[in-house]
Parts: C-alpha cells; sequence; structure tokens
C-alpha cells in the first residue's frame, strides 16, 4: 500500500463502482470504495461511476456527501465521471437541476434512446492514447456545450464524449466496461499519480466478469 | 443476438447495481418511483398482490400504458411477459423498453419451453430458485437472474430460501474437484460449460437482484447482505400506506445496506407497510414460484 494521498476513491453509492476498483488495481493505484464524507479524507482524486443519475443524486444529497465532495474539490481532488457520473458533475443538466454541477458543460440525459440502442466502438483520443481504443456507451447522456475553460478530448457524430479542465475529467462513456486502461492511467496521472505496469492501452487479462473479484459476497 | 449485444446487456444490469427496480401501474407512480431514486421501473397493469387476489389469466400489459410510463421517465424500463410466450416478448422488443422480465407473475403461456431469449437484441432478467434454474435461463440468454421469491405476499421468506439455496450449492460446487463436477452439474440440470464458469467465478456469472416479498427496507438490507446485487419491489411500496417515504427508505436501505445505524435511521416513521400474505399459510397451487423450471 501507498500512503493515502496516492489513492483514488471510487463513490460507492450505486452503479459500477466494482468495475472501476478492477481497472484501478489492474493500474497498480491504490484504491477504496467511498461511501461516507468522511472516506474522502486524503484521497488524491474520486471516481463517480456509472449507474442511474437520479438514483445517485439522491443519495448524495441525503447524506451531504454532494457538499463534502464540492467542498474536496475545492481544496483540490481530482474527479472523474463517467456517464451518469458526467451527468452529476454537469453545470447544466437539461430537464433536471444540477447535482454537484462542478465543470462548465451541459448535458443531455439518455441522449441514444432506449437500451437496444446501446453499443460500443473503438475511438482515437490523441491526448489520452496513441491508437484507437474501445468504450462502451449504455443508454448514455451527450455532452452538448462545453464552457470556455474546458478542453474537448474526444467529439464524435456531433456532441462530444469526453473532456476536461483542470480538476474535472468526464467521459459519456464506459472504459471500465471494455479492457482499455488509458482512461484510467490518463485519470491517475491527472491525480499527480504515476500508474505501475507495463504502459499497454489494453489489458489482455480482462474480461466481462473481472469486476466480480469485487462484488460483496453473503 | 450477437455476442456484444448480449455483453451489452449483461452490463446495463451491471449499471443497475447497488438500486431497486420497482413495479408501477401508472404515470404518477413511475414519477414517484424515479423521483425516490429507483434506478428502473417495472410496468405493469396489475402488482402481483392484485394479481393473486384477482386471479383470472395474468398476460402482457397494454403496450399502450407500458409507452405511457417508458415516455414519462429517463430510468430504464422494464415489462413483464408471460413464461413461453415469445410472442409477447417480440411486441415488448418492438416497443424498444429496456429490458424484459420472463415473469412466473404472469400466467405461464408454455409449461415446456421458457423463450429462448438468445433470439432477441433486448436483454432478458428471469427467476430463479436455485442454481440449476438460474443456469438453465442464461444458457437460453438471459442476461440477468433475480430470485423468484413469492411475489405479491410481502412476505421475504422464500426470497431468502432461493438466495441461501443459491449461496450454497455455489459454495458447494466451488469447493469440488472438477471430475466431481460434472455429476453435479448432472443431477443440478446446470449445462457443464457453465458450472465450470460458475466454479471459477465463486458467483453468477450475471448480475442477480432479489425479488418477491420484499417489503420493508430491513428486507432489502437482509437480500443484500445475503450477497444480492439489488432488488426489485414489486407490490410492497404501492400496497404500503406511504409509497413515497418508503421508496425512498428502501432506496437508502440498499445503498447502506451494510450500516445498521443509517438502516435504524431510514426505517422509522414509514407508515404501514403492505399487510402481506404469509406463505406458509397458502395452499401449494397458490404459490407462483412453482411456475418455470
Amino acid at each position: 500500500m501507498r500512503d493515502a494521498a496516492g489513492a483514488l476513491g471510487v463513490l460507492d453509492l450505486q452503479g459500477g463502482v466494482q468495475e472501476h476498483l478492477d481497472h484501478l488495481r489492474r493500474i497498480g493505484v491504490s484504491a477504496r470504495a467511498v461511501k461516507r464524507a468522511a472516506e474522502l479524507e486524503g484521497l488524491a482524486g474520486l471516481i463517480v461511476p456509472g449507474g442511474e443519475s437520479t438514483c445517485l443524486s439522491r443519495l448524495l444529497r441525503l447524506f451531504e456527501l454532494d457538499r463534502a465532495i464540492r467542498h474536496a474539490c475545492d481544496g483540490g481532488l481530482k474527479l472523474w465521471g463517467t456517464c451518469a457520473g458526467a451527468i452529476l458533475l454537469a453545470a447544466e443538466n437539461l430537464g433536471e437541476a444540477p447535482a454537484l454541477g462542478l465543470i462548465d458543460i451541459a448535458v443531455s440525459r439518455n441522449a441514444f434512446g432506449s437500451q437496444m440502442d446501446s453499443f460500443s466502438r473503438e475511438i482515437l483520443a490523441p491526448a489520452v492514447a496513441q491508437e484507437p481504443i474501445p468504450v462502451t456507451f449504455i443508454r448514455a447522456p451527450k455532452i452538448v456545450r462545453a464552457g470556455a475553460g474546458v478542453r474537448v478530448l474526444l467529439e464524435l457524430d456531433g456532441y462530444i464524449a469526453a473532456a476536461e479542465d483542470d480538476r474535472i475529467l468526464v467521459t459519456v462513456f464506459h472504459p471500465e466496461l471494455t479492457p482499455n486502461l488509458a482512461f484510467h492511467r490518463y485519470f491517475a496521472r491527472k491525480c499527480g499519480l504515476e500508474p505501475g505496469g507495463a504502459d499497454q492501452s489494453l489489458d489482455p487479462g480482462w474480461t466481462p466478469q473481472s469486476w466480480m473479484r469485487f462484488s460483496h459476497r453473503a | 443476438m450477437a455476442e456484444n449485444r448480449y455483453l451489452l446487456n449483461a452490463q446495463l444490469a451491471q449499471m443497475l447495481k447497488g438500486g431497486v427496480i420497482m413495479d408501477v401501474v401508472n404515470v404518477e407512480q413511475a414519477q414517484i418511483a424515479q423521483e425516490a431514486g429507483a434506478v428502473a421501473v417495472m410496468a405493469l397493469e396489475r402488482v402481483p398482490a392484485d394479481i393473486r387476489k384477482q386471479g383470472g389469466v395474468a398476460r402482457m400489459s397494454d403496450p399502450g400504458l407500458i409507452k405511457a410510463i417508458k415516455e414519462s421517465v429517463t430510468i430504464p424500463v422494464m415489462a413483464k411477459a408471460r413464461i413461453g410466450h415469445f410472442v409477447e416478448a417480440q411486441i415488448l422488443q418492438a416497443l424498444k423498453i429496456d429490458y424484459i422480465d420472463e415473469s412466473e407473475v404472469l400466467t405461464p403461456a408454455d409449461e415446456e419451453c421458457h423463450i429462448d431469449k438468445s433470439r432477441f437484441d433486448i436483454p432478458f432478467v428471469c427467476g430463479a430458485r436455485n442454481l440449476g434454474e438460474a443456469a438453465r435461463r442464461i444458457a437460453e440468454g438471459a442476461a440477468m437472474i433475480r430470485t423468484k421469491g413469492e411475489a405479491g405476499t410481502g412476505d421475504v421468506v422464500e426470497a431468502v430460501r432461493h438466495m441461501r439455496t443459491m449461496n450454497r450449492e455455489i459454495r458447494q460446487l466451488a469447493g469440488m474437484p472438477t471430475e466431481e463436477a460434472v455429476g453435479f452439474a448432472k443431477a443440478n440440470g446446470i449445462p457443464y460449460e457453465l458450472a465450470l464458469e460458475i466454479k471459477k467465478l465463486g458467483r453468477l456469472p450475471v448480475v442477480n437482484f432479489a425479488a418477491g416479498g420484499i417489503a420493508t427496507p430491513a428486507d432489502a438490507a437482509l437480500m443484500m447482505q445475503l450477497g444480492c446485487d439489488g432488488v426489485f419491489v414489486g407490490s410492497g411500496i404501492f400496497k404500503s400506506s406511504d409509497p413515497v417515504r418508503r421508496a425512498s427508505a428502501i432506496v437508502k436501505a440498499a445503498a447502506f445496506y451494510n450500516d445498521p445505524e443509517k438502516l435504524l435511521e431510514v426505517s422509522m416513521d414509514l407508515g404501514d407497510p403492505m399487510s402481506g400474505l404469509s406463505v406458509a399459510s397458502m395452499a401449494a397451487e397458490e404459490r407462483l414460484a412453482g411456475r418455470g423450471w
């Protein structure tokens, strides 16, 4: 284990928590699930995972985790939202009040249609990886506007799919549902950590069931 | 169904983990469920408690009702088809909902065959009472499993039985040498390749929710502590005296299932739960979980 300041957290209220923990383990970064405000202490970065954004926003409000996350962000905590996580971090959420409102983007929820419109594809994001990487969109949102201080990392057919500012990374897709580790390495470096292991984008040891090693048991 | 489509469907279930899926019978209830933090709604004409009371043949709900509910929320919408009724499933796929529940709560349309789910692009969740039943549904193409429990009773005893049975059988399989797994797979009706995969993983290879009889925050947390990935609540919310508070409390209980102090906090002052029906007092033919195999 490294010291606590070298750790990343994954917000553990609902959704794709174990998938991110598995990816962080694969890049050799120490990581833990975060359910309570006190557990933010000493983290270099926090991943807000995919799940259902309405559910997550209710649970965030409930135990004042939203205030604690905003406060930690002011204190230097870096954040990465995937899919629903990106919705929660957005300053503008079309059709609903923003949840954390920490990055100047506007998002449109569930912008592709039903589950039958979910898809996976390869993308090129030169700032993140040189080679093409697979990403998965599950009932994904679209980023429809990025403010002046926001850098666009990936633009696809008329919408923004990944963006960042100095504190926050947002992706509307799920790198944690693929063997692609490039975005997790990118976020670790953004948090000031040096990921370990071979610097390959794809982990050949990953399977769709890899997350299950972190699933809770009776 | 393409392999990639199956993976995407199993992955949508992964995004529901830790969440609560609620039965709703109209647009108003769907919006209450979403506002309370449900991760999905099950759209149907009658909740299981009413199906049980009213009797008769229970079929797929009117697609017009399902469509109205789908248009009123942004969370995923599920709907039920009868066991073996592949045309109801075709209609629900054409409606482009997010998940089909091939459900024993409706009157089975086929006593021999379940739906060949591998022929569909839309994902299916299926009920199971034990490991063999879960594995057979996965082999047919289910991307998510739930315990059957005993729907519409408010009595959690059957969901507990089904979850404990699956856990016990998985532990047995995981602990035995491979040569014994052949006989175990045969005795339990588990396709052999799947038995080996379950043995290696030490759990089902897809997301597994609890369903059937969950009526309180404590019931939801109980099922989570027994190892479920999330819970379905059918009649338990909208048959209680204060659905808004109860729905929200069960969502919180699923998230903080391991924290007795938070469970205490969310369990207070919820009004009356659904009155319920003790499974032990029911005749065998009144039980829904025996439907399907």
